[in-house]
């Protein structure tokens, strides 16, 4: 009876089994709308990078699904460049990127990369005739605390940055954490990635910088945040460069320049 | 036996978990930098401590005593996850900035030491009432502290802006300790500190 160890074991045996029960009967039942969450939250992130929402704005599941439809999204292997025919539903990167058979050891960066996937999850918007008119690449990379998340969207030109915006990180808030700030991340607009000789050039600098066409290069840095800000500029030079996305930046060159 | 009535108020103000039995800091000092997330935690926690001491004063004559720690740990995690698993599915935006907290609702001591020392000797009903009161005690320090902090952190109040940031082209200039944690410990101490003040019994004897 009571105090007995037989009566311990079954007591303890059957509140696992009652709260396995519980636990594994609201996980599973509320999966689909948390997947849907997530997917939306993902497309707003690009929208936000693509200019097509406010950083502040919270649009209906509708709006986005009607915005992004404009969207279209390709699986890119990194070396080539080259699309390819994987389903950009079924990838996810971060699970990619762990996987080994579907990541390789990353070369030397300062992004604090240990793995880079071979592929990558682009997204392009397109006009009728198919002619380029904006570029979205998922970015991330080490900051102070950890990895920032984020997408930038570069111009037709393959140049011009149009918009950064960060969905995941854990930077200080009020310092590094103003990565999130609007009107930091508008200093993006109209700033020119690469140099004359072809290189990643973009990069956050410390002190007062001027207006785009003064300054192409370079974006106020974060007050306070030296090494967000330094994390940011590396993940930019290593994703834009030719371990991340330069093949197929190129190809984009080749094919719509 | 203690009436319904005090035992909702007396964690209020009398005998409040954070302010009187210093329980809950760390969630306490993580998650007060804006008023809607401190709102939804406080939220959670009131609806873990009201769960956990209702299951576990419904089984207060069955737990085994020797075994009893790790049968209110079993529940009230099992509790956290729904709850943690409700807010990923209906609340995704707050679910994402209150990240691990949800889940380190585990570890506050609130609920454990509820579920010791008040549901293992009482009914489910008055545990229910307990768990609201102590749930709600909690909560309040934190909306207090939320309050303060975004205020004078970020100049809004549940996101609508109070004092114009200088960034942003009004005057006020955010004062940096309110976003960060230290802040709240300041802010706790003076509510402490208020709080002893307006009721001197609460200062422990030297």
């Amino acid at each position: 009876m009571q105090g007995s160890v037989l009566y311990n074991l079954s007591f303890a045996a059957v509140i696992c089994v009652v709260c396995a029960i519980v636990v594994s009967s609201a996980a599973v039942s509320l999966r689909g709308r948390q997947e849907v969450n997530q997917t939306l939250d993902m497309q707003r992130n690009v929208l936000v990078a693509a200019g097509l929402a406010m950083p502040n704005e919270s649009p209906t599941p509708e709006e986005i699904a009607a915005r992004f439809s404009q969207i279209r999204q390709v699986v890119i292997e990194l070396e080539t460049g080259e699309a390819t025919n994987i389903d950009p539903a079924s990838f996810d990167p971060r699970v990619a990127e762990n996987d080994p058979d579907r990541s390789r050891p990353a070369p030397p960066n300062n992004a604090g990369l240990s793995r880079v996937a071979t592929h990558a999850l682009v997204y392009e918007i397109r006009d009728d005739s198919d002619a380029l008119n904006l570029v979205i690449l998922p970015v991330h990379g080490l900051g102070l605390w950890g990895i920032l998340y984020g997408f930038v969207a570069l111009d037709a030109d393959v140049d011009t940055i149009r918009g950064l915006t960060y969905y995941e990180h854990k930077e200080t808030p009020g310092l590094g954490g103003e990565v999130d700030n609007p009107r930091w991340k508008s200093l993006w607009n109209g700033r020119k990635a690469f140099g004359q000789d072809g290189t990643p050039a973009i990069e956050v600098a410390r002190g007062r910088v001027g207006a785009p066409e003064d300054d192409p290069h370079r974006v106020d840095g974060l007050a306070g945040a030296t090494m967000t800000s330094r994390g940011v500029t590396n993940m930019m030079r290593f994703w834009l460069d030719e371990h991340g996305f330069g093949p197929y930046l190129d190809s984009l060159r080749r094919r719509d320049g | 036996m203690a009436k319904p009535r005090d035992v909702l108020i007396d964690p209020l103000f009398n005998n409040n978990p954070i302010a009187l039995q210093v329980l809950g800091i760390c969630s306490a000092l993580a998650i007060t930098t804006q008023m809607d997330t401190a709102l939804v935690m406080s939220a959670a926690v009131v609806g873990v401590t009201m769960s956990s001491n209702f299951c576990v004063s419904a089984l207060r004559n069955q737990i085994p005593t020797n075994i009893r720690i790790i049968v209110q740990l079993t529940i009230i995690a099992s509790l956290v996850i729904v709850v943690d698993q409700i807010l990923k599915a209906y609340l995704f935006e707050i679910s994402k900035q209150l990240s691990v907290f949800v889940g380190l609702i585990i570890t506050n001591c609130i609920i454990m030491g509820r579920a010791e020392a008040y549901a293992m000797q009482n009914p489910p009903t008055m545990s229910l009432v307990d768990g609201l009161g102590n749930g709600l005690g909690y909560g309040a320090i934190l909306m207090m502290t939320a309050f303060v902090r975004e205020l004078f952190g970020s100049g809004t109040v549940f996101g609508a802006t109070v004092l114009p940031l200088a960034a942003e082209g009004g005057w006020y200039t955010p004062n940096g300790l309110m976003v960060l944690a230290p802040g709240a410990f300041f802010i706790i101490g003076f509510l402490i500190w208020a709080l002893r003040a307006w009721k001197p019994e609460q200062v422990e004897n030297e």
